[in-house]
């Protein structure tokens, strides 16, 4: 049975004037247990709207989606995110944020307990010595790596990650791509990410599932990633496999779903 | 040398030195208004003519001296029509507080459930806007007429104009938490309680702070002219006696306090302000 069951999901939106705007048709997806799999597409082409779907941020209008069997009716316990802007309560310090998170998912544990976890998380991603720091007070790859363990910390099924590393600059990238690696091996947590960057997906994802350019996007293509783990960031850029798939992806993109021309109305 | 000159306080003192001149040349010069045919009306009415060729606006010096006489005096209350300068001021600060806190208390808690449900605010929105543009002082005689005293009439004037700001503010704040943060909230699956306390509420808290500092300035606003309408103590009481006892120097002195003070509340909020609003 697979971890996360996307199926005939459809969303429309209603815009000011009451037209009825369709973002995702009949989208269909298997994602199996330990599964990593990145959405790839143009911006504005509803991949993160599929994502907050999953999250139960938002209700599809059509289709359901099944997590380890059961249909996802809002947000719950068996998912968790990791937001493109951090999203941490910049009145907490770093343990309060994960502590927050960790006392509704373990609901009824002993405080103590939930403190451990939620230290534990930080030190999971290196943050020992930024536990009792504000969120002011660190980097922005820090409060990253912050949202990286607030979102491991409830121990998710199913981990939802939104354009994570977008706004961090290319060698914090990496370095959280390394950790996030790491500890989705040691955890073997499903993982779904929405990114538009295709090193990103290809260094990450067991599996790369491109969307066509919105309005009502579908599943273009998807590309199963078979490069061996643990796979080498170095070698990757000689790898005749991976180079295939850079091009397959970055055709897909530009050639078969170029980014749609302004309109000028 | 030259770099002490580019500070700005330089050119602030600067500027105060060449009012104080201004100022003191043109009360140095003889009153048109007691000049020519008006110094004929003197010479009638029994006044010597020559008495009163200073101005009417007294000299700095005189405004100094004065303000100096009531500093000294400040804190006499031997009678009750000599109070000191700093009694009267008292009162207004005490009207003020007594005002403001009962509309902090009503405004926080009602500004933050319109927040939150916002179909209560569109409910309440139409009376808000109509009784916000409302003049304080046009609730006066009716204050007077239904408490019959004129210190509480005072304090619900004050606590009716410093209500609006708070009450909008602290609205806008809880309707208007980044999206973002409600998104924590419901993905880790915070409860009701706890996403108010631990999420909506610390998020409002600059909104209901900027609310309260304007509201504070214009409480202080407020008072002077409504203690001038109805009160027999306080600041604003002060300059209606003075003016009525042709005190100028004296007025001037009350307006130059209440500046300062003024100054001082808005500088004491912003700073609490400062303290307990969160910082990115």
């Amino acid at each position: 049975m697979a971890d996360l069951d996307i199926s005939d999901v459809s969303m429309s939106f209603v815009d000011r004037s009451g037209k009825e705007h369709l973002a995702l048709d009949r989208i269909s997806l298997a994602i199996e247990h330990s599964e990593f799999v990145c959405l790839i597409g143009h911006s504005g082409c509803g991949k993160s709207t599929l994502l907050n779907i999953v999250a139960g941020l938002l209700t599809p209008t059509e289709g359901a989606i099944r997590c380890a069997g059961a249909t996802i009716t809002g947000p719950g316990p068996d998912r968790a995110m990791v937001f493109q802007s951090h999203a941490l309560l910049p009145w907490m310090t770093c343990v309060e944020n994960v502590y927050l998170a960790v006392k509704q998912a373990f609901r009824g544990a002993p405080q103590t307990e939930l403190m451990d976890r939620a230290e534990q998380a930080l030190k999971l991603v290196h943050l020992d010595h930024a536990i009792n720091k504000y969120p002011f007070e660190i980097s922005g790859g820090m409060k990253q790596r912050v949202g990286i363990a607030r979102a491991f910390a409830v121990q998710p099924k199913v981990l939802l990650l939104d354009e994570p590393f977008g706004a961090l600059d290319a060698l914090t990238k990496s370095s959280l791509q390394d950790e996030l690696v790491r500890i989705v091996e040691k955890t073997r947590t499903t993982v779904v990410m929405v990114t538009h960057d295709i090193d990103e997906a290809i260094f990450l994802s067991d599996r790369i599932v491109a969307l066509s350019n919105g309005p009502a996007a579908r599943i273009g293509r998807t590309w199963k990633i078979e490069t061996d783990r643990p796979r080498d960031r170095l070698q990757l850029t000689t790898d005749f496999d991976s180079i295939q798939y850079r091009k397959e992806v970055l055709e897909f993109l530009y050639k078969r779903e170029p980014f749609p021309e302004p309109q000028n109305n | 040398m030259l770099r002490q000159l580019q500070q700005p306080w330089v050119g602030s003192v600067a500027i105060f030195v060449a009012f104080v001149c201004v100022w003191a040349w043109f009360t140095a010069m003889p009153s048109a208004s007691v000049s020519g045919g008006d110094a004929e009306y003197a010479r009638l009415a029994g006044q010597s003519a020559p008495g009163q060729q200073a101005s009417a606006i007294p000299s700095p010096w005189a405004v100094a001296l004065r303000g100096w006489e009531l500093i000294t005096h400040a804190l006499d209350r031997d009678n009750p029509n000599n109070l000191g300068i700093a009694w009267h001021l008292t009162y207004s600060m005490g009207r003020v507080a007594l005002g403001f806190t009962l509309a902090l208390i009503v405004a926080v808690p009602l500004g933050f459930m319109l927040g939150l449900w916002p179909a209560c605010y569109r409910a309440l929105d139409p009376f808000i806007q109509v009784l916000r543009p409302v003049s304080p002082l046009a609730w006066m005689p009716l204050a007077l007429y239904t408490f019959r005293d004129s210190t509480i009439s005072t304090i619900f004037i004050i606590f009716i104009c410093a209500v609006w700001p708070m009450l909008i503010s602290t609205a806008t704040g809880t309707a208007s938490v980044r999206a973002e943060w409600l998104n924590v909230s419901r993905v880790f699956g915070l409860p009701r309680l706890e996403h108010v306390t631990r999420v909506v509420f610390p998020a409002s808290v600059p909104m209901i702070l900027s609310g309260m500092r304007i509201s504070i300035g214009i409480a202080w606003f407020v008072i002077v002219a409504a203690e001038m309408v109805g009160a027999q103590s306080g600041i604003g009481y002060f300059i209606w006696n003075e003016w009525n006892n042709l005190q100028i120097a004296s007025m001037i002195v009350a307006i130059v306090l209440i500046g300062g003070i003024g100054l001082a509340l808005d500088v004491i909020l912003k700073q609490i302000g400062e303290r307990l609003s969160f910082r990115e």
